[in-house]
Parts: C-alpha cells; sequence; structure tokens
C-alpha cells in the first residue's frame, strides 16, 4: 500500500465521518443530550483533522481545528448546544465537506463563507462575546517541540546531594570561544515506583542518554533493602550520570521527556574547566557526601558496592543494575502471569467471540460489479440449459430435470445473495437532501424542518448513485415552490416552520420513494392557464385534477413567475421525471390545495434484472417491463371501435382507452394488425393516462438480465435494453414511455430511455 | 526477532498509516479499532509495546490504558499514546493513566519509529 492509496482511504473515511457529524449534529438538533452522540460528532472532526494533518491538508486541519474546539466546549458542557449554535454547526459541517471535497478533487471553497464561519465558532468557544479581532484563519498550534523547555524545576534539595551552584554567566561564552569546550551535564536521577509502573525503563533512558555524547554512570544501591524486606515493584535505585554532550540540558531533558513527572530529575551543566578543577582532586564530582549520609541500613551489598563507579567501563554494569530492577517487576508479573492463565483464556474466549459479531470487509466495487455480470450469464445459461433439456426430454420427470431444478434454485439465491452485495442503505442520499434544505431555507428565508424515515431501506448502489440528482431537485422545488414564506404560513394558522418529509421503503420488489411537503399545494389554476400559455394544452381543455397536476412534468415548464437560482436552472420537473424513467422507475404527484403535495417515486431495487411479459409481435420477441403493465386483456370485436383515421379505440369498463399497435410503431409491419387476433396490454402512461398495447401473443412472465444496448450496439428509439433469453436468442425489452408517446404521433425520441445501463 | 507493536486506533487512515510505517521499519503489527478490541486482542497478541489514539468509540484511549495497567500479565507493556491533542492537560491525563510515553499528531513516521525505538529495548 503507498501513501496514495492511504489518502484515497482518508477521503472515503472522511465522508464516513462526515454522515457521522451531520447525523449527529441534527440529533442533537432534535434535543438528543446523549454525551455520546457529542463524543461521536467530536470524534468525527477529530478523525478528520488527523489525517488531513497527516497529508499537510492545511486549509481542512485549521477549519477543523476550530471547529474541534468549539465542539469540545460542547462536550465539556462549557457551551450549550442551542438551535443557534447547532445552525451554526450544521453548516460548518457543510464547509468541512467542501474543504475535504477541494482537498480531493482540487477546486476552491467559498473562502469568505469559511472565514465567517470560523469567526463565529470563535465566537461560541469564547463565550457569546464576538471576537472583537478580524479572526483570520488561525494556524493550527504547532506541537510543542521536544526540545521545548521541560517545566521541571530543579529541586530545592539539590545542595543535599552535594551539588553546589554552579555560577553560569553567558558572558563567559562572549569571551572565550565556546565551541572548544564541551559542557558537561550533570544529572541526578532517581526514578519513582511510577516510572517503572507506566512502562518506563531506567535502563533505556540511560541508554538514551549514553547516546549524546560520552558518559559516566553511578549507580546508587544504597537504598535497597535487604531481599526479605523488598518490594518487586519498589524502585531503589537512583543514577548519578554525567554527559558531555553538545546538546546541553535541553537535549539531556528531551530523553527524560516520558519520564520526568516520575522520578526525581537534576540536571546542572558544568563547565569544562570546573569540571577539570573537580576532577584534581582525583575524586569526582559525585562522590557525594549525602549518599553516605544514607547508609542508615548496614546492607551487605552497600558496603560492597558503595564506591563510587565512575570510570566509564562501568557504565555497562550501572546500565545492567537498572535492568535487573526491571526485570524484578518482571518476575512479579510472571508469577501473577501463571495464576491469571485460565480466567484469560476464558476471556480471550470471549474476545473472539465478541470480535466476530459485525465484521464487514471493503470490496472494489468493479470486483462485485465483474461478479455480478458472471452471475446474470449463469442465470442466461441456467435457462438456456433448462430449455434444451425440456426441448430433448420426453420423459417428464428425470434425475436430470431435479437436478436442473435444484440448480435453478441455487442460481436464483445466488443471484438474490449477490444483489444484496450491492444494496446499500439509502441514508447517505437522504443525509445529503439536509443540507440542500438548510442551504434553499437560507436563500429563501423560509424556515424548514426536513423528517426522513425508512433511511436504512436498501436499493442498488446504483440506483443510489443516480437518485441523488433527482431527489435533489425535488427537495429544491418542494421548499422553493411547494412552502409558503413563514408570515404566510402563520398568517394561515400552519405552524410557521414548513415540514418536508422523505420517506423509503420496500414495497412489492420496488423501493418507493415519498416527498411530501405542507406547503400550498399546486396551484390548478396557475398551472392550467401556464400550460395553455405554452401550448401545452388548447384554452378550452377539460382536464382532471390529477391530469393538471401531471402537467408539472412536462418538458420546459415552470410555474414560478420568476425563474428563481435554485429551481429554475433552466430545468423542470421533466428532467426529474425522466432521470427516474432512466431508473425504470415511475414517479407521480398528489397534491391538495393548501395541504402540500406528495411525490412518489417507485424504483426497481436493482439495474440488472427486470421482471418482464415476454411477447410476440409480428415474428418478433419482446419483453414489457412488468411494472408498467396494469392488466393483460383478450379484446373482444364488440369492444373494439374506430376512431379518426386511424386511430381506434378499447372500451374497458365503460371507459375509453387508445389502442397503440407496438409492431407498427416500431415498424415491424406497415399494416394495422387485428387486435382480436392479439392480446392489449394496459399500460399506464406518461400523464397519468391509460394505453392498451397491442401485441401478438404472450409468451409468459419471466425474470431477465439487462443488457445495455447503448453499450453494446447503439440507442434504438423504443428500445430500452436487450437481454438473451433461454433459447439464447436477443430478445429487446420494450421503452412502454417511448411507444406510448409514439402512438400520440410524436416521433421516438431519442432521449428516453429506461435502464441506461445494464 | 521482529518486535510486535498494537496499534489501537478508529482511524482507518492512521490505522494503514500505522501498518505501513511499521510494517517498513520491520515491526509485526497488530491492530485494533477501539479500545475494547484493543483489550480483547492483546489478551491474545502479547505485544512488545503498543501505540493508542486517545478519542475512540466504546473506550477510550485513557481507558484503555488503565485497563491494560490494570492487568496483571500485561501491564508492563510500554504504551504510546498517538493523539492530535497536544495540550498538557491530555498528556497528563494519559500519563495519569499509565501512558509511558506520547507521539504528537501529526503523524509523521521519524517521530513513530523514534518514540517506540526509546521504550522498547
Amino acid at each position: 500500500m503507498d501513501m496514495n492509496e492511504i489518502k484515497e482511504i482518508f477521503f472515503q473515511e472522511c465522508e464516513e465521518q462526515l454522515a457521522e457529524l451531520e447525523s449527529g449534529l441534527l440529533k442533537l438538533n432534535d434535543g438528543d443530550r446523549d454525551p455520546e452522540t457529542v463524543n461521536a460528532v467530536f470524534r468525527a472532526v477529530h478523525s478528520i483533522k488527523g489525517g488531513a494533518g497527516a497529508f499537510g491538508l492545511d486549509d481542512l486541519v485549521s477549519f477543523a481545528h476550530v471547529f474541534e474546539t468549539t465542539l469540545d466546549c460542547v462536550r465539556s458542557n462549557k457551551l450549550e448546544p442551542t438551535q443557534d449554535v447547532l445552525k451554526v454547526m450544521l453548516k460548518s459541517a457543510d464547509v468541512l465537506a467542501d474543504l475535504t471535497n477541494a482537498a480531493r478533487d482540487g477546486g476552491s471553497v467559498d473562502e469568505a463563507r469559511s472565514r465567517t464561519l470560523i469567526r463565529e465558532l470563535e465566537a461560541l468557544a469564547h463565550g457569546e462575546t464576538h471576537a472583537a479581532e478580524p479572526a483570520a484563519p488561525k494556524p493550527v498550534a504547532a506541537a510543542p517541540k521536544p526540545s521545548e523547555p521541560a517545566p521541571v524545576v530543579a529541586k530545592p534539595d539539590v545542595n543535599d546531594e552535594g551539588f553546589q551552584p554552579i555560577p553560569f554567566s553567558f558572558g563567559d561564552f562572549d569571551e572565550e570561544p565556546a565551541a572548544k569546550y564541551v559542557p558537561t551535564c550533570q544529572i541526578i536521577f532517581r526514578p519513582n515506583r511510577e516510572l517503572y509502573a507506566k512502562g518506563n525503563e531506567a535502563v533505556l533512558l540511560l541508554r538514551d542518554l549514553s547516546r549524546l555524547g560520552e558518559m559516566s554512570v553511578y549507580c546508587d544501591m544504597d537504598r535497597l533493602p535487604p531481599l526479605d524486606k523488598m518490594n518487586p515493584e519498589e524502585a531503589y535505585f537512583s543514577w548519578k550520570v554525567s554527559v558531555t554532550t553538545d546538546k546541553g540540558e535541553d537535549g539531556v531533558r528531551s530523553v527524560f521527556e516520558f519520564a520526568e513527572w516520575d522520578c526525581e530529575l537534576d540536571v546542572r551543566t558544568i563547565e569544562e574547566e570546573i569540571v577539570g578543577e573537580a576532577a584534581d582532586d582525583d575524586e569526582p564530582p559525585m562522590q557525594a557526601v549525602p549518599f553516605d549520609l544514607s547508609l542508615l541500613e548496614d546492607g551487605p551489598a552497600a558496603s560492597g558496592e558503595e564506591e563510587p563507579v565512575v570510570n566509564e567501563s562501568d557504565t555497562a554494569a550501572a546500565i545492567a543494575a537498572a535492568d535487573t530492577a526491571s526485570k524484578v517487576a518482571q518476575v512479579a508479573s510472571r508469577a501473577a502471569e501463571n495464576a491469571k492463565a485460565a480466567a484469560a483464556a476464558a476471556t480471550a474466549a470471549q474476545a473472539n467471540q465478541a470480535s466476530a459479531a459485525g465484521q464487514t470487509i471493503r470490496v472494489d466495487l468493479d470486483r462485485v460489479d465483474r461478479l455480478i455480470n458472471l452471475v446474470g450469464e449463469l442465470v442466461i445459461n441456467q435457462a438456456m440449459l433448462s430449455q434444451s433439456v425440456v426441448e430433448n426430454d420426453n420423459n417428464g420427470v428425470s434425475s436430470i430435470n431435479m437436478g436442473l431444478e435444484e440448480l435453478q434454485q441455487l442460481t436464483r439465491e445466488i443471484q438474490d445473495s449477490v444483489m444484496a452485495i450491492r444494496a446499500q442503505p439509502v441514508k447517505p442520499v437522504f443525509q445529503r437532501m439536509a443540507r440542500t434544505v438548510r442551504e434553499i431555507a437560507d436563500i429563501t428565508g423560509k424556515s424548514v424542518r426536513l423528517i426522513t424515515e425508512g433511511e436504512n431501506t436498501e436499493v442498488d448502489k446504483t440506483v443510489i448513485d443516480k437518485l441523488a440528482e433527482p431527489l435533489t431537485h425535488m427537495i429544491r422545488n418542494a421548499v422553493d415552490h411547494g412552502l409558503e414564506m413563514p408570515e404566510k404560513r402563520e398568517a394561515l394558522g400552519k405552524n410557521p416552520e414548513g415540514t418536508v418529509r422523505l420517506t423509503a421503503k420496500h414495497r412489492s420488489g420496488r423501493i418507493v420513494i415519498e416527498l411530501a411537503d405542507d406547503g400550498a399545494g399546486i396551484n390548478r389554476e396557475k398551472v392550467r392557464q401556464k400550460a395553455i400559455d405554452n401550448d401545452l394544452i388548447a384554452a378550452d381543455a377539460n382536464l382532471s385534477d390529477e391530469e393538471i397536476d401531471n402537467l408539472i412534468f412536462h418538458a420546459g415548464f415552470s410555474t414560478a413567475d420568476k425563474v428563481s437560482d435554485l429551481s429554475g436552472r433552466g430545468v423542470g420537473m421533466d428532467v426529474v421525471k425522466r432521470s427516474i424513467q432512466a431508473l425504470g422507475g415511475r414517479i407521480s404527484i398528489s397534491s391538495k390545495p393548501g395541504q402540500g403535495s406528495v411525490f412518489t417515486m417507485s424504483l426497481p431495487l436493482t439495474l440488472a434484472v427486470l421482471d418482464g411479459m415476454v411477447v410476440t409481435v409480428a415474428g418478433q420477441t419482446l419483453v414489457v417491463p412488468l411494472t408498467a403493465i396494469v392488466e393483460t386483456l383478450q379484446p373482444e370485436a364488440s369492444a373494439i371501435h374506430s376512431f379518426g383515421a386511424s386511430q381506434r379505440l378499447i372500451s374497458i369498463r365503460n371507459s375509453f382507452c387508445p389502442l397503440v399497435d407496438v409492431g407498427r410503431i416500431l415498424n415491424f409491419r406497415s399494416t394495422q394488425a387485428n387486435p382480436i387476433d392479439g392480446v392489449a396490454l394496459l399500460v399506464e402512461s406518461e400523464g397519468g393516462g391509460q394505453r392498451a398495447l397491442m401485441v401478438d401473443a404472450i409468451q409468459g412472465q419471466r425474470q431477465v438480465v439487462i443488457k445495455s444496448l447503448e453499450a453494446n450496439y447503439t440507442h434504438v428509439p423504443g428500445i430500452a435494453a436487450a437481454t438473451i433469453l433461454g433459447d439464447g436468442r436477443v430478445a429487446l425489452i420494450l421503452d412502454v414511455d417511448a411507444v406510448v408517446a409514439a402512438s400520440r404521433g410524436q416521433p421516438l425520441r431519442q432521449d428516453i430511455s429506461l435502464a441506461a445501463t445494464g | 526477532m521482529k518486535k510486535k507493536v498494537l496499534t489501537v486506533d478508529d482511524s482507518r487512515t492512521i490505522r494503514n498509516m500505522l501498518l505501513v510505517t511499521l510494517n517498513n521499519a520491520g515491526f509485526e503489527t497488530i491492530q485494533a479499532e477501539d479500545g475494547v478490541e484493543g483489550l480483547e486482542v492483546l489478551e491474545t497478541s502479547n505485544p512488545d509495546v503498543i501505540v493508542t489514539d486517545i478519542n475512540m468509540p466504546r473506550l477510550d484511549g485513557f481507558g484503555f490504558i488503565e485497563g491494560v495497567r490494570r492487568n496483571e500479565k500485561f501491564r508492563a507493556i510500554p504504551i504510546l499514546v498517538l493523539t492530535t491533542e497536544s495540550d498538557a492537560e491530555k498528556k497528563n491525563r494519559a500519563r495519569q493513566a499509565g501512558a509511558t510515553g506520547w507521539i504528537v499528531k501529526p503523524f509523521d513516521p521519524t517521530k513513530l519509529i523514534d518514540a517506540i525505538e526509546r521504550v522498547t529495548a
């Protein structure tokens, strides 16, 4: 793995953390005061900052840092997470997401926005008093250098240890060429028992010290009691060390960086001259009186090893002694180890159990897709095999048939399981919508509350990916056009805060997503007028409420008097409808004046397979998506009525429905088929109306694997995709809406397709 | 023999960086995602040194360190705290919990290896 891959992982993780952050903030916004929620939010920002720091993403780090600081105030109960505070935080989460995206894909972010938020966050962190200074993004406080003077003050009892304060002035350095003298540091190091308890080791510290320069060590074992009184966990030794080093006292102290709280440490510098003077006495300066005084116990070790050992050759011995000290502790723990072995084994067994739960792996999407394609081939192959066996086997039940049935079942199960791998909860998309709502609410000055339900409903990843855009557009529409301004709502006796409800649920093998607002509902008079103005309908057309509502799905239709930047953007609900249809889905609207509108989308759970009705038209085998079909019927001569030059209607239960000859539309034949010889498929089509599609015969109902026609050939108007049937032949999947549109005299459009990808 | 390092961090990014850095430096690396898992893994892995984050779900770094230090079998293992918290208060708490030393993020491979070398023989 290289850094780029890790960076990729980092950005993936950022996305997860951002989702976590947002959902946590929203929970807080809903009054959740669980400390774990606050912690999770804090951790999310903290993680992003940590990773960003490692990759040197400074913009991200500095913003995350300010954000984190403010969150820490919430975490430590210094800042009450009121609605206003959370508003700033939610916006900050958005900016953090922008910064993350900018760091990944390049591009820029709204500098002014992030600066404003940094100011607001800082103001929150410092209490409500607004930070007066025009706080430019503060660089993150640099990590303290290890060489930073450690806050250990020389112990006052140094004199007891026999050291005299050495006058030291920088003046000396000025006068003399400093480089000539390498100062010597004298160190007294007396570990406490905590030092060992925290996993530090005197021997390692001495080893590090010896790397600073020439070193001599004296180990003082005077405090070591007789064996029977010895506590293996106690610290009895202390060391006196003299190091000739140019690293200075700071360098020495940095060796003890981890240990300085758990030991008595005295470090002082002696200039070589003085050391030399002391050396004149033929006694090393560490031969200190206090140690003699401490000879209260007449331990045998003390008498033998009392002599100060200052020769460098003895350094190793002193280190060995220190080693012994820690070994003692190790022996003690090893004894305990055996005693606890059984208990440990039991805990380990529990641990294994616990870690087995909820394990996941991350797999490259390409691999899953390849698997799905292969399973698709398997399904086709299995169907072909079944068919050829049936054709060649006249005995009816044979062992081969039995085996084939099992194979079929297994294939179906494999297919379902593989599809389940791709299935993902719609949660990430729903969470993105929360941001969309916030942004539009901000711009329009409306107060909006987004309620999401069924976020854990799972659907194929491709569907999820393609869902975001139409959904964003619809949410914009709902807030911008659907909801009224707060004052108006209040005047109408509604809650000034509008509600947009986003729901996902599974219904008969499809996912149904509902978007409901409690706004004004569709202004039918306005829609109708607009449609007349745009020549969409005749001025005297008699339309049902439902038909008027569905007019908003027409191309180029917009009811807003001025096209706002939000929901306008030159595209209308027709684009939404088409993207939903491209996913093999349907969209419908129901609206109640004064109470709001509900958009209902029904989408297939996967784009890889489709339940279809296999039909014959002019000798060709076609597949009609089952979702489009309302019912099938055998027309009777009495039910067929001619209308105009070539149009025909079929009467079904006292209502008339146009007959559409599929063979004519697709140019399979040039003459009209006789409806009585065929079968009519009643389909739901664009605009809510129904049409009866004429086909020659129904072969059966089957699940088919979708193969993209565009990817393998080219787009064919009226055809959505292709599939391979059991007999190995290619069958085309009908694009019902395109065919219906063509029957109304519109040419088959190039841009309509049902499952663009297979 | 390779030295064995147990790393405890909830961030996948940092876990991967630790893994790469430590493996490149010739350590054997075992990883856990939070304090709870860290204590579980500890039982079976018997590491020479532990590197842990502070902010983690379920059981944070402080709790994890205390857990290790309470464990008769493993309490002598050196523990390095790897965290972005550079302020004295956090360091202090980690130390009180029983941390051997610390490495200040942003993550720097050299600093990490240095610190591990410092606390292991």
